[in-house]
């Protein structure tokens, strides 16, 4: 009786991205539910989509995966007509239009966008799931972001992005403090949202390239 | 090749069942500087000569990356190269998204033929007016393709296209059963040394020719200037080989000519037209 077909799912989970001065740190748990289920305990979330970016995104996982794929080969076709990687300011706006031109049939994903701009600085940019996006300091998205977003806020000692103008929120915690930093919040947020859990990973970008971790967190 | 009363369309069929406007095209890939191509049974060298229009301009490039695992030199109009290079990268790139896996070398070459037929069947089309020798991968292993402007293709050990290709088929002729045991150093070396045959006398360095190699877990690359210079060095270094080069004047002796006589083409020492390199 009167239930259509519902084209999305949410998979739940937790996508965290920090900015540093010449680093990035973008982490997801590796959890995939649908409902009250756990379907697996080992998803990947985060997608190297460039030299110096990577996407995390949390959301409807089949949406994201046509997301990645989508944006891989938009990347290709690009490395074949300039003959270079796309920057991280270049690909988070080539995300943004790909999110808007399903305006009226979205991608359910909700994405943190992690890199190195042009400088060797770090950039974080952050969106909705049309398309809205902002480069900010530091950025949590998923079931667990209001659990972390206020610990962030609190422990960054970035400057508020709140704030306007819009300052540089870079944090100048060293990389190091802010890979510990989001342990614990993922950690906390463990506790309390049902969909994020299982294990963490960790991808640190810098200057020397790029790195992964994998931390364990609770299975309940 | 003369003027004649059936040339003027594509889809004009001449009395001996020959579309002229067809051969033209491919007289378009015979003007175009040279390019070779040979492969082993894991690897496969493209090396091209690029002819610069003036001492201001730039090379052209003649090399293309179209996947990992496939590359194309051409002959002939390089504006057409490039836009069937455009169309091979596209067909490579949607193949990965829809399976995952790399479009394997000969299907390609099947699109790529199929697509210059049907511009020798439009009567308001022209033929591509370039060849391309097509280098890729799939799971038996390495191989060499001759995409012609008639939409022919063919399987080659080694192949050579362009103005005084001859030299080089020649070269290649007499080493082309060796070559699925070589490696791929060998497979550059004898590579730059077809191209050497091309220029007839004309001083080899890298900054003329361009060589690119691919092979099976070993993605596709051009080599860079500095190592092919080396390259090239080491080939003036070394013993000439056994085997003598022929001086055969190419182009004037039409060994793939059809019945008809040709002029020889005053191409040799002339200045290439604006629109071929």
């Amino acid at each position: 009786m009167g239930s259509r077909f519902n084209p999305y799912d949410n998979n739940g989970g937790t996508c965290v991205a920090i900015a540093g001065v010449d680093y990035c740190v973008v982490a997801a748990d590796m959890r995939m539910s649908t409902g009250y289920n756990i379907l697996t305990r080992n998803y990947s979330k985060i997608c190297q989509l460039a030299e110096k970016s990577i996407l995390a995104s949390s959301g409807f996982q089949a949406d994201v995966k046509a997301l990645q794929k989508n944006l891989s080969a938009r990347h290709l076709i690009y490395q074949h007509q300039h003959n270079k990687q796309m920057s991280c300011p270049a690909m988070a706006q080539l995300l943004s239009n790909t999110l808007y031109y399903k305006r009226f049939f979205p991608y359910y994903a909700f994405n943190v966008l992690g890199g190195l701009d042009s400088e060797g600085k770090g950039c974080v940019f952050t969106y909705d799931a049309v398309g809205s996006y902002e480069r900010v300091g530091y950025s949590a998205q998923g079931t667990g972001s209001s659990l972390i977003i206020p610990v962030l806020d609190n422990q960054l000692k970035s400057p508020s992005p709140l704030l306007l103008p819009a300052k540089d929120a870079v944090t100048p915690l060293s990389e190091g403090e802010a890979i510990d930093l989001v342990k614990d919040v993922f950690a906390s947020a463990t506790e309390r949202d049902i969909y994020t859990g299982d294990q963490l990973e960790v991808v640190v970008m810098n200057a020397s390239g790029i790195r992964r971790e994998y931390v364990s967190l609770r299975k309940d | 090749m003369f003027r004649n009363q059936y040339d003027t369309d594509v889809t004009t069929w001449s009395p001996a069942g020959r579309l002229f406007q067809v051969e033209y095209a491919m007289e378009a890939v015979k003007q175009g500087s040279a390019a070779v191509g040979l492969r082993s049974k894991t690897h496969v060298v493209l090396a091209t000569v690029n002819k610069a229009a003036s001492d201001l301009s730039s090379h052209q490039r003649k090399i293309f990356k179209i996947d990992d695992h496939v590359g194309v030199a051409i002959a002939g109009l390089t504006a057409d190269g490039r836009v069937l290079s455009r169309y091979l990268r596209n067909e490579c790139i949607n193949h990965s998204f829809v399976y995952e896996s790399p479009l394997p070398v000969g299907r390609l070459v099947v699109r790529l033929a199929d697509k210059a037929q049907v511009c020798t069947q439009r009567s308001w089309k022209r033929p591509y007016g370039v060849g391309l020798l097509v280098a890729g991968l799939d799971e038996q292993g390495a191989h060499l393709y001759y995409n012609c402007p008639s939409g022919n293709y063919f399987e080659y050990q080694a192949f050579a296209i362009g103005s005084r290709s001859q030299a080089a088929k020649t070269f290649l002729e007499r080493r082309f059963d060796k070559l699925d045991d070589y490696s791929a150093e060998q497979l550059v070396k004898d590579a730059l040394f077809a191209i050497k045959e091309t220029l007839q006398g004309e001083k080899l360095t890298a900054s003329i020719c361009t060589v690119a190699i691919l092979g099976v877990g070993d993605a596709f690359r051009v080599i860079p200037e500095s190592a092919v210079q080396q390259l090239v060095d080491a080939l003036d270094d070394a013993q000439p080989r056994a085997d003598e080069p022929d001086d055969e004047p190419d182009d004037a002796l039409p060994a793939e000519q059809p019945e008809e006589d040709r002029p020889p083409h005053p191409d040799e020492a002339a200045a290439p037209a604006p629109m071929d390199i």
